[in-house]
């Protein structure tokens, strides 16, 4: 398909891209540029190149973002999101999209609803109890909030995929005297599982960048995720920018590593419900 | 039996949104510091909020938010992804640059930009400064605070439009724009009459996202300039936010909260609207 004929047209194109790329790139390089400088070099010039590189930066980073025990704990937390989201989601998802229960609508309708409930609706009571059940600083209530906030989004995408298998191979499972929980775990399951591996890795993503419920309901040193211990290291007037670009890119390197391989998961996926296919 | 499928999601959604939503709304009418026993005010909250300048300024700044992100990123994201249409070399390439300031965490991005670009002493706008270009620092002006702010979640959230733009555009029926080519329409009619009413249902429901989306507004403008300053940046959310956890003025944040929703719900239904017709599709 060629939409267009003339060939400077084309180059007008690329030139229009290519700067809408720098402009993405720009602060990033930025980023990654000041991470190997020295402090008064970045006062100096942000863009300029490093006389020589400070990887120092990244073992002082190491130690005022306390990354031994933050980015322990932001995995931790990323991980039972995952597990939490996955196994209640998929189950939620297959009941919803065979429509096995009668209230599938009402239940699809109240999932819609809450993924555009804003937090505040439910951020100040949910602190108070938690606070009252001495819930701060659990690593793991928040995992149960991150999974009320992200499962609607990872049921509708998983819906889809499940809508996508064929009615007959679980009426033959039936038929051949599986239970419901068989065709469910043995037949349903494995079908969907290149969704549930996208819905990982962008409940994986949501979870690790997470910043507002992190900050509010972890707060003790010990419990803090990358990101918080992050902002509170790059929030310090004194601090050093080379070494604050140099903790950014601690927290930034994996995310982005997996996301240039598995980009077309995560592409698809977080667009997935928006555009439909 | 499959009942039991949907307990574990809906008790967990009930435990920490649904319940909690309720309280938010009860407490909306009481005076409450969060330690001590609630006094029922009735709509105190709300007359309080209504003579609070600082809240209309939150509020307008909300729908200026509103406006610019229904205009800018869309615009963009539209543009860049018709032009991916066009090329066929790199649109891989460009689709994974542009999504890259998405999947960057927020706290991240905003120092980057606060530290690396806007910064007077470390930052390239001081360096412009230096070398005799006026350019201020936008976070630490009233009048341009919010714009300062704004500029970062547009760097950060164009891509994703353009990438999901660019998913639907490629989905629009390839005899439609063969049947317009052989028409004799150029560029810009293949857009108008083919392309844009092709994705139309796509545009519209990242519309009502981007109102929804808009009114919940916090990451950037807590951690760039904490609603500063002189209040010039604040938003629904981050007033809500300090009423309850620095002011220790929980009703009045829950005030706020529910009118926050009351803006998200009017959109939610048009959401929902266009979600489910989706769906049956």
């Amino acid at each position: 398909m060629r939409l267009i004929e003339s060939r400077m047209t084309l180059y007008i194109t690329y030139a229009l891209l290519g700067v809408l790329a720098f402009i993405a790139l720009f602060p990033i390089a930025l980023l990654v540029l000041n991470s190997v400088k020295a402090s008064p070099e970045i006062v100096q010039s942000p863009l300029s190149l490093p006389a020589a590189l400070r990887w120092d930066n990244f073992t002082r980073a190491w130690e005022d973002a306390r990354f031994g025990t933050t980015l322990v704990n932001s995995a931790l937390l990323t991980g039972m999101t995952i597990i939490l989201v996955c196994t209640t989601g998929s189950a939620a998802a297959y009941v919803l999209a065979r429509k096995k229960v009668k209230s599938w609508k009402i239940v699809t309708f109240y999932l819609l609803a809450s993924t555009t409930a804003p937090i505040q609706l439910f951020l100040f009571p949910l602190y108070f109890g938690f606070a009252k059940l001495g819930l701060i600083n659990n690593i793991f209530a928040v995992a149960l909030v991150y999974t009320a906030i992200y499962s609607p989004f990872a049921i509708m995408l998983l819906r889809t995929y499940f809508l996508a298998i064929p009615k007959e191979l679980e009426e033959a499972a039936l038929i051949d005297g599986a239970t419901h929980w068989q065709v469910f775990t043995r037949v349903m399951l494995p079908m969907v599982s290149p969704g549930i591996l996208t819905v990982a890795l962008i409940i994986g993503l949501y979870s690790w960048n997470e910043f507002l419920i992190a900050t509010t309901f972890l707060q003790q040193q010990d419990r803090l995720t990358a990101v918080v211990s992050f902002f509170l290291l790059s929030g310090q007037y004194s601090s050093d920018w080379g070494v604050i670009m140099a903790a950014a890119l601690i927290i930034v390197a994996p995310v982005v590593v997996l996301f240039v391989f598995l980009q077309r998961r995560f592409i698809e996926g977080m667009a997935g419900g928006s555009v439909k296919g | 039996m499959h009942r039991l499928y949907l307990l574990p999601t809906l008790a967990i959604n009930v435990v920490v949104i649904l319940i909690p939503a309720c309280l938010t709304i009860v407490l909306a009418f009481f005076r409450w510091d969060g330690i001590s026993s609630p006094h029922f005010v009735g709509l105190g909250n709300f007359v309080a909020l209504w003579d609070d300048r600082v809240f209309w300024r939150a509020l307008t700044n909300n729908i200026i938010w509103t406006a610019i992100f229904l205009i800018v990123p869309i615009a963009m994201g539209l543009l860049a992804a018709t032009m991916l249409l066009v090329v066929r070399r790199g649109r891989t390439f460009f689709q994974v640059v542009y999504f890259l300031p998405v999947i960057i965490a927020t706290v991240i991005t905003a120092r980057v930009w606060q530290g690396m670009i806007y910064s007077p002493v470390t930052g390239v706008f001081g360096l412009l400064d230096r070398m005799g270009i006026p350019i201020v620092n936008p976070l630490s002006q009233p009048s341009l605070a919010l714009f300062g702010v704004a500029t970062v979640d547009l760097w950060h959230w164009w891509g994703f439009l353009c990438v999901i733009f660019f998913a639907a555009l490629r989905q629009v029926p390839a005899e439609q724009i063969e049947a317009a080519r052989l028409e004799g329409a150029t560029f810009f009619q293949m857009m108008r009459y083919v392309l844009l009413p092709g994705i139309k249902p796509t545009i519209i429901l990242m519309m009502i996202m981007t109102v929804i989306w808009s009114f919940l507004v916090f990451d950037f403008v807590y951690i760039l300039t904490q609603g500063g300053p002189a209040s010039s940046s604040e938003v629904l959310s981050t007033l809500a936010y300090r009423d309850a956890f620095y002011n220790l003025n929980v009703g009045r944040a829950a005030a706020s909260s529910i009118i926050i929703s009351l803006f998200g719900l009017v959109a939610t239904f048009f959401y929902i609207r266009v979600q489910s017709k989706e769906g049956e599709a």
